[in-house]
């Protein structure tokens, strides 16, 4: 019987399994991704980024930092993606030409062109979820954090999941 | 078995197998169940969740009836004449205004009108911690508002018991479909759904283009009548030899006058830039006389309002109705917010963030599966291992919106390859039930994924 994970292992791996498990797959996390360390660490606590509607019903995220996020993340980096976020939210709301000739185009049809064009502010929400897995590659995972795109809370909140400090390797 | 005991050490990435194996039959039978059939709220869902319609519905057949028996009428019994006599473009007109009010009604009946999602769990836990000051629990607090400032105006945003969270302005909770919809113009029960933001255009180009179908069927008929009394016969002869006319215009002259009151009415709201709740409601009008509390949401211009209002862009729909629920779920406490398959499918590449981070976790299982982990070297050894490699590129939902639906649906409908798409998708899932079964630590590879699963799941809630 071979070591599901260590393939090549011989049966003397088995033995020191639980304390070689947990090292073994921080090194894994070395060649694959960080998220990857993610999957065994714990989540410590969840933060949730409001909405900021002072400016009306647009959607925008307030850019008070959170004070469970302190000793995690910079200050400034963190305002940084909630303000790219802001805007490219309010990119996808905006009120420009090409909204009204969609909307006038959508209208002349009847409605039936949305079948096959994809909205304007689909593609904005795709180029949002783009910058976030970005973000979470690059600044956030390896700092234990991950974003949560906010669609998938129905634009309410940006959740950010802190996971346990438990990586040997960092 | 020493492979079992690693599945114990550690359940996460290797639970997957002794369920799958002891359970084959049953995962096999078990269709992946789509979140519109969880969804909490008072609604009903057509053609697998493309399509959104108030519980309540009973008004809607009445309405559509209406407007095709009468225009059916229209066309069988006035229109021979009236092209006869006057001129071909009467029926071209009439049936383009037909289609017209027919597309707005069956878009308004079956769009989604904006229904927000309710809150997760852990949202709410989080909401509940910052209002809880004196931490009584044993009665309900008194209703929950939180004052913001929109516009140098104070607005109160009202806490929904409902959904779980402080509902955004101009949001209001409809007790008929037992949803909070953003910007709730009305529950219209001719349409047989709510009216929120994502719908409104959609209802005010139907009431608009009813009132032109009915003016001019109206017209017509009227015209027809007086084209043969004008021949020399009396009204009654008239009458006589077309009675449908005089159905028709019973049923447009009554209609006009509340269509073309309705149509005035929303015109003025979309002007500016009020709901219908609102309105109603008297939440922007100067009660005291000193005090202006003028809508904060207007802009000054009135054309500026409409553009908003009717050519703004279209938001998406906040609930995921053609996502695919956990195996395990059955009616979860918030709906369409826990999975993060991809949302929208197919438009799911907006949310590529959790589809690497999938990736990454079937890449870690993969590693970990296909060498057997059951020494028996039973053919259920993962369910991941037969279709990671073997799961078509389509497993990944297309890109384009509209027309890949169909795709999607047809995949659906097809019994295998999509099986073992949502066996792949799902998998990810059915190592919760399994990691439940193994170990109830909340250290969970899959808590990356499944985030605030409300009571039933295992895990408690996290701080």
């Amino acid at each position: 019987m071979s070591d599901p994970l260590f393939p090549d292992g011989t049966c003397t791996q088995q033995h020191a399994v639980k304390n070689r498990y947990q090292t073994e797959i921080f090194n894994m996390a070395e060649t694959h991704s960080l998220q990857d360390m993610r999957q065994q660490a714990a989540v410590a606590a969840k933060v949730f980024v409001q909405r900021d509607y002072t400016s009306g019903t647009m959607c925008q995220f307030q850019t008070k930092f959170p004070s469970e996020l302190e000793t995690k993340i910079d200050k400034q980096q963190f305002e940084e993606t909630i303000r790219t976020l802001n805007n490219l939210y309010a990119e996808a709301e905006k009120l420009g030409s090409q909204s009204f000739i969609e909307g006038c185009l959508a209208c002349l049809t009847a409605y039936t062109v949305f079948l096959c064009m994809e909205t304007h502010y689909e593609k904005v929400l795709k180029k949002i979820a783009k910058y976030i897995q970005e973000q979470n590659d690059k600044i956030y995972a390896p700092r234990g954090l991950l974003l949560t795109d906010p669609i998938e809370r129905g634009l309410r909140v940006i959740e950010i999941t802190i996971y346990e400090d438990r990586s040997f390797t960092r | 078995m020493k492979n079992c005991e690693y599945q114990q050490i550690d359940p996460r990435a290797l639970s997957v197998s002794p369920l799958s194996a002891q359970n084959p039959a049953e995962t096999k039978a078990q269709r992946p169940r789509r979140k519109w059939e969880a969804f909490p709220g008072k609604n009903r869902f057509f053609c697998d969740g493309r399509l959104i319609l108030a519980r309540q519905n009973g008004v809607l057949p009445l309405t559509l009836g209406l407007i095709v028996v009468t225009s059916g009428l229209f066309f069988a019994f006035d229109c021979p004449f009236l092209v006869e006599h006057l001129t071909v473009c009467i029926p071209v007109i009439g049936g383009l205004l037909f289609l017209f009010v027919v597309a707005s009604l069956l878009r308004t009946s079956f769009t989604d009108p904006g229904i927000l999602p309710r809150a997760t769990a852990e949202e709410a836990a989080d909401i509940e911690r910052q209002i809880d000051t004196s931490g009584s629990s044993t009665y309900r607090p008194p209703p929950r508002t939180k004052e913001i400032l929109i516009n140098q105006q104070v607005v109160k945003l009202k806490y929904c018991f409902t959904c779980k969270m402080f509902r955004p302005p101009r949001t209001s909770h409809c007790s008929l479909c037992d949803n909070c919809v953003e910007r709730f113009d009305h529950h219209c029960p001719w349409v047989g759904n709510c009216v929120g933001k994502r719908n409104y255009r959609y209802f005010y180009s139907f009431i608009i283009s009813l009132s032109f179908l009915t003016s001019f069927i109206f017209g017509c008929v009227v015209t027809h009548i007086t084209l043969r009394t004008q021949a020399g016969k009396s009204i009654v002869l008239a009458i006589q030899e077309s009675p449908a006319s005089v159905v028709e215009l019973v049923i447009c002259f009554f209609s006009i006058w509340s269509i073309l009151g309705l149509s005035g009415f929303h015109t003025y709201l979309v002007a500016s830039n009020l709901t219908t709740n609102e309105d109603i409601k008297g939440s922007w009008s100067s009660k005291r006389g000193a005090e202006e509390s003028g809508n904060p949401y207007s802009y000054s211009n009135i054309l500026t309002n409409c553009c908003v209002t009717l050519c703004g862009p279209m938001p998406p729909s906040l609930i995921d109705r053609r996502g695919f629920l956990a195996p395990d779920e059955g009616i979860p406490v918030a709906s369409a917010s826990e999975i993060e398959l991809p949302p929208f499918t197919p438009k799911s590449e907006a949310n590529m963030c959790t589809q690497s981070t999938k990736d990454v976790l079937e890449r870690m299982l993969r590693s970990s599966d296909f060498h057997g982990l059951c020494p028996s070297g039973t053919p259920k050894t993962s369910p991941l291992v037969p279709e990671v490699p073997g799961a078509p590129p389509a497993a990944k939902p297309p890109v384009s919106s509209g027309c890949s639906r169909q795709l999607a649906h047809r995949a659906v409908v097809d019994p295998c390859p999509p099986f073992s798409k949502s066996i792949r998708r799902d998998s990810l899932h059915s190592i919760n039930p399994a990691f439940r079964l193994a170990s109830p630590s909340p250290t969970l590879s899959r808590s990356v994924l499944v985030v605030g699963d409300g009571p039933d799941v295992g895990f408690p809630p996290q701080h």
